[in-house]
């Protein structure tokens, strides 16, 4: 069993932690501030085949891995979650489905551009109603006699919203079938009747724009439905299996930035005559937010592992989110404690990394979804 | 049309360096890097190849593990890269080594129209010597401290920085050019560059390769044809505890400035 | 060249030294290659050169300076060809004066003309060349009084070298300046060395010295320049950013009672050394500097040569930011104040009256080198 990189991945992180420091971190606290979008980093992450790392060069991608993909944003998110989020979520819930489940003209039209780093993706399944309970869609598409797709409803906290080109939306079909009659369409920014709706304010990842997405008679061509007619649900579960192990990514960002830097802090912070690091009841901290963090690694790599080796990961990424986004909350949250005042004054970047942190409970399947994921797939055999 | 970039993987001196108890450089407790000046080059050389399609080749002498570096700058977009390496070559001084990266780029060819790019100095030995050690073996014309680059055909036109102002020199390919840090901003490697960089060619030259060339000839290369030698190596004394300064009057001032100028500070 | 027979070390003799001139001005590090070269000369009992290259009319203008500072000749080579700097014609005269005349050493000063030309020269003369030397020695009794003084070496090695050794020790910084290394040529001639400006010093002016010159018969023609110059122009030196700076003189809560005037004498303070100016976080959250000139731990760290902080009292998260400065020099009113305990100089006084001192003096120290 090689717990080790490969080369390439080395390659890969070493390209990921220069990018880090030299782009990322220099405008982390700003974006937070701003709640701006970093368009300046996507751009350049565009540039150098981010956004796109674990497609194939065939379809435009970077012919990279998931461990590659789960590094990045790991890196980017030891300094900015708002980075890390941006990353995962175009490529796993943005261009994932289209690669997954799309016809060759499809991924022509709508997956090259997303994955050579020329537009940005988006994935539109949550409702005011429907959360956790996603089956309860209540957007409708219908069939028209010519075929088309008449599509109405809403979609709220929309990561990317407003600022992507390609969206992954999902709506009833065929209501009577609950579950089983939603379908997956792709919707471009410019399609007629649809618009974007009230841009949320949040905790944390601010940076990263979440909005409402409003459909009023959009008619979408015969082309756009995505994947199986009344297909859709497995199609939205099988992408958030993979989005959780990006979100797992960031959280361990998160969690190992956080540390980094208290640990530095430790080091020259001095009080009753000692550096912060002499003290024992600190020390054991330390030791105790390492290991969680290294516990994390393992779960994450070990779910990436598998998704690039085909083995089955729904249950190893479920692990894999859920424990990596409990240990960043502890993690950072015990961060902002050891800075002490320091740790609540925003000129410092502890207290956003605690912000930043607790939507990876929350989104791409709550902690409570993740335990009935794996409680799932552990007591159905 | 080619540009061929001479690369140094060097300990990283620019942070706090660690010392022996035997007054000796702790060399591991530096990372190793592509030497500042180098990466300019380097992208000097992907600039050029993205307005005119020529091949770049990165060449560097160095112990095995320098292959690592060389894939990292395919990675960046170089097409290939020489690995010059052989227990023959080690502890060369510039002298010798310029004579052997002179050898291998002969044996990579060099044509008319290409060009030769090193960085100005390594930050290890700080000599800035090799480049111009290796235009004088090629008998190529050179121009260092490059802060601006622009080809036209054969014509190629520098900006060559002073230490107050700049001269514009024009030369004709062949040529050798000096790069410095004010040239450009290096690109990172892509995602991309990463996952092709180990399959493409990595050449590696030993002293078999190259040993017909007269320039290698083992008199004049490796430790004992180096013709400088190094008499003695030590650290300077650490610095100790601060101290106050007697007064706040000229007469302190001037103590102060004394001190300055003895650490060559002023 | 193939009759240049460098290892006959007997055949060599005699210390010279390139003078560098632009545009018909001596540069000023020339005159302390000189005076250095005079010190070398008299321990080695031969004859120091100038070496000057130049348009028609250069030795009538310098030879004067260069004898009366110390050399006992000046070898004057005059041509169009070596009006304005050309690798190909400077390294082309030198080269073949060299190998004509045959000194022991030759010293270059380490500008970025003299770093272009040396290694050329010695590369094309199939001898040894030692960048950026600080400190030169032939003597050894000398050499072992400086290892004394600038190094950690034990007794025993310095007592253990050998006085009988005749080749010139250049030593010069490596590794970013963490080492110090000496380096010898012992098998070839000349010993090659470019100095590092500003370091060595200028010694007494001699009116009375004798002038002597020797004019050499240059031998150029267009096909020795495979370069073409096509301007030169002089320019003022951009701003450093803070973390790439040499020094840096920095400014905190001491300058509150008249920030104009505490900023103005940082200015200048860093002007005497080409330095720029940073702030504390105070200086910066009180508006008196932009952000971009924070040291600290919220700021930019700094490793400058020299950092000067003013009415900075050094709380944890400015320490942070620049105690790993090569040389650290602080002027505060408050003796008790941290940044004492971090400086390698401190001085206890008014920062408005001390540092106009501080500039006087820097100046005249420049001055009397």
């Amino acid at each position: 069993m090689d717990f080790r990189l490969t080369k390439e991945q080395e390659m890969m992180q070493k390209l990921c932690r220069e990018f880090a420091v030299n782009e990322v971190e220099p405008i982390a606290a700003e974006i937070d501030e701003q709640e701006r979008y970093p368009f300046e980093t996507v751009e350049k992450m565009r540039k150098l085949g981010m956004m796109g790392i674990q497609f194939p060069k065939e379809l435009g991608g970077s012919g990279g891995d998931t461990i590659c993909y789960s590094i990045a944003i790991e890196e980017a998110s030891k300094f900015c979650g708002t980075t890390g989020c941006i990353i995962s979520s175009h490529a796993t819930l943005g261009a994932w489905p289209i690669f997954k489940y799309g016809t060759p003209e499809q991924k022509e039209t709508w997956l090259r551009p997303l994955i050579s780093g020329q537009k940005t993706g988006a994935f539109g399944l949550t409702e005011p109603n429907a959360g956790t309970d996603s089956a309860a869609q209540q957007t409708v598409a219908v069939k028209q006699a010519d075929g088309t797709w008449l599509l109405n409803g809403s979609k709220v906290f929309i990561t990317g919203g407003g600022i992507a080109d390609t969206y992954v939306i999902f709506a009833m079909t065929d209501k009577a079938k609950g579950n089983k009659g939603i379908s997956a369409f792709i919707v471009d920014k410019n399609d007629e009747g649809f618009k974007i709706g009230k841009i949320e304010h949040k905790m944390g990842i601010r940076g990263s724009q979440t909005s409402e997405l409003i459909f009023e008679d959009v008619v979408l061509p015969a082309d756009r439905l995505l994947g199986k007619e009344n297909g859709g649900f497995k199609i939205a579960m099988t992408t958030l299996d993979g989005g959780r192990i990006g979100i797992a990514s960031q959280a361990l960002g998160l969690a190992q930035g956080a540390l980094d830097q208290a640990v530095k802090y430790m080091k020259e912070r001095v009080q009753f005559g000692k550096t912060l690091d002499k003290f024992q009841g600190l020390q054991w901290m330390v030791a105790d937010m390492a290991t969680k963090i290294e516990a994390a690694r393992l779960l994450v790599r070990r779910a990436a592992f598998n998704k690039d080796n085909g083995l089955p990961y729904t249950k190893e990424a479920a692990m894999a989110k859920l424990f990596a986004a409990e240990v960043a909350m502890d993690v950072t949250t015990k961060c902002v404690q050891l800075y002490g005042g320091y740790g609540y004054i925003r000129e410092y970047p502890m207290e956003r990394m605690m912000r930043d942190a607790k939507i990876t409970e929350i989104y791409e399947g709550t902690s409570q979804v993740q335990r009935m994921v794996i409680a799932g797939q552990i007591l159905r055999k | 049309m080619k540009v061929i970039v001479c690369v140094k993987q060097v300990p990283d001196t620019s942070g706090k360096v660690a010392v022996n108890p035997d007054g000796t450089l702790n060399r591991a407790s530096m990372a190793t890097i592509i030497n500042p000046d180098d990466k300019n080059a380097i992208e000097a050389a992907l600039a050029l190849k993205d307005a005119t399609g020529c091949e770049v080749v990165a060449v560097t002498m160095g112990p095995p593990p320098a292959e690592g570096m060389l894939r990292e700058l395919i990675a960046m977009g170089a097409d290939r890269g020489v690995l010059v390496s052989g227990r023959e070559f080690g502890g060369s001084d510039t002298f010798a080594t310029s004579q052997i990266l002179a050898a291998a780029i002969k044996k990579i060819g060099l044509d008319d129209d290409d060009i030769v790019m090193c960085g100005r100095q390594a930050i290890d030995g700080d000599t800035a010597q090799v480049g111009s050690q290796i235009a004088e073996k090629l008998n190529i014309p050179q121009i260092s401290y490059a802060a601006q680059i622009t080809k036209d055909g054969k014509k190629v036109t520098v900006k060559r920085m002073l230490e107050d102002g700049y001269m514009t020199i024009e030369t004709q390919t062949p040529c050798l050019l000096t790069c410095i840090k004010e040239l450009n901003t290096p690109r990172y490697m892509s995602v991309g560059g990463i996952f092709e960089c180990y399959s493409k060619p990595v050449d590696v030259y030993d002293y078999n390769t190259l040993k017909d060339d007269p320039l290698i000839d083992p008199a004049t290369i490796g430790l004992k044809g180096s013709p400088t030698n190094i008499f003695k190596s030590f650290t300077p004394p650490q610095k100790g505890q601060g101290r106050m300064l007697d007064g706040a009057d000229r007469a302190t001032c001037d103590e102060l400035a004394a001190e300055l100028l003895k650490k060559h500070i002023i | 060249m193939a009759d240049f027979n460098n290892t006959n070390l007997a055949d060599f003799s005699g210390i010279w030294v390139f003078c560098e001139q632009r545009q018909g001005k001596l540069q000023p590090t020339v005159l302390e290659l000189i005076s250095e070269g005079r010190k070398l000369a008299d321990d080695m009992g031969v004859e120091l050169c100038g070496l000057l290259l130049g348009g028609k009319g250069v030795g009538d203008a310098m030879a004067k300076d260069l004898c009366a500072y110390g050399a006992d000749k000046v070898l004057v080579c005059e041509d169009d060809k070596l009006e304005t700097y050309t690798t190909d014609a400077y390294a082309k005269v030198i080269c073949d004066t060299v190998m004509a005349k045959k000194p022991e050493i030759m010293l270059i000063a380490a500008t970025n003309i003299g770093r272009d030309l040396g290694p050329r020269c010695a590369a094309r003369l199939h001898t040894g060349l030692t960048a950026d030397c600080t400190h030169l020695d032939v003597d050894v009794e000398k050499y072992a009084a400086f290892l004394k003084e600038a190094s950690t070496l034990p007794q025993e090695q310095l007592d253990a070298l050998n006085r009988e050794d005749r080749n010139l020790k250049m030593t010069r910084p490596a590794f970013g300046g963490h080492l110090m290394a000496t380096i010898i040529c012992p098998r070839f001639r000349p010993q090659m060395a470019t100095v590092r400006p500003g370091v060595l010093k200028k010694g007494a002016y001699d009116d009375s010295k004798q002038v002597v010159t020797e004019a050499v018969a240059v031998n150029l023609s267009d096909s020795d320049l495979q370069t073409k110059v096509l301007e030169v122009i002089k320019e003022a030196k951009e701003l450093v950013d803070l973390t790439g700076a040499e020094v840096v003189v920095s400014v905190g809560r001491g300058i509150s009672k008249d920030v104009e005037g505490g900023i103005k004498l940082a200015e200048e303070l860093a002007a005497e050394f080409g330095g720029v100016v940073g702030g504390s976080r105070a200086a910066i959250d009180s508006g008196w500097l932009s952000a971009d000139h924070q040291v600290g731990q919220t700021g930019k760290t700094v490793h400058p040569k020299l950092y000067i902080a003013l009415g900075i009292s050094g709380a944890i998260q400015h320490k942070a930011g620049m105690q790993d400065s090569e040389c650290i020099v602080a002027v505060n009113k408050n003796d008790g104040a941290p940044i004492f305990d971090v400086a390698d100089y401190g001085i206890c006084g008014d920062l408005y009256k001390v540092v106009p001192l501080m500039i006087e003096a820097i100046k005249a120290a420049k001055a009397a080198k």
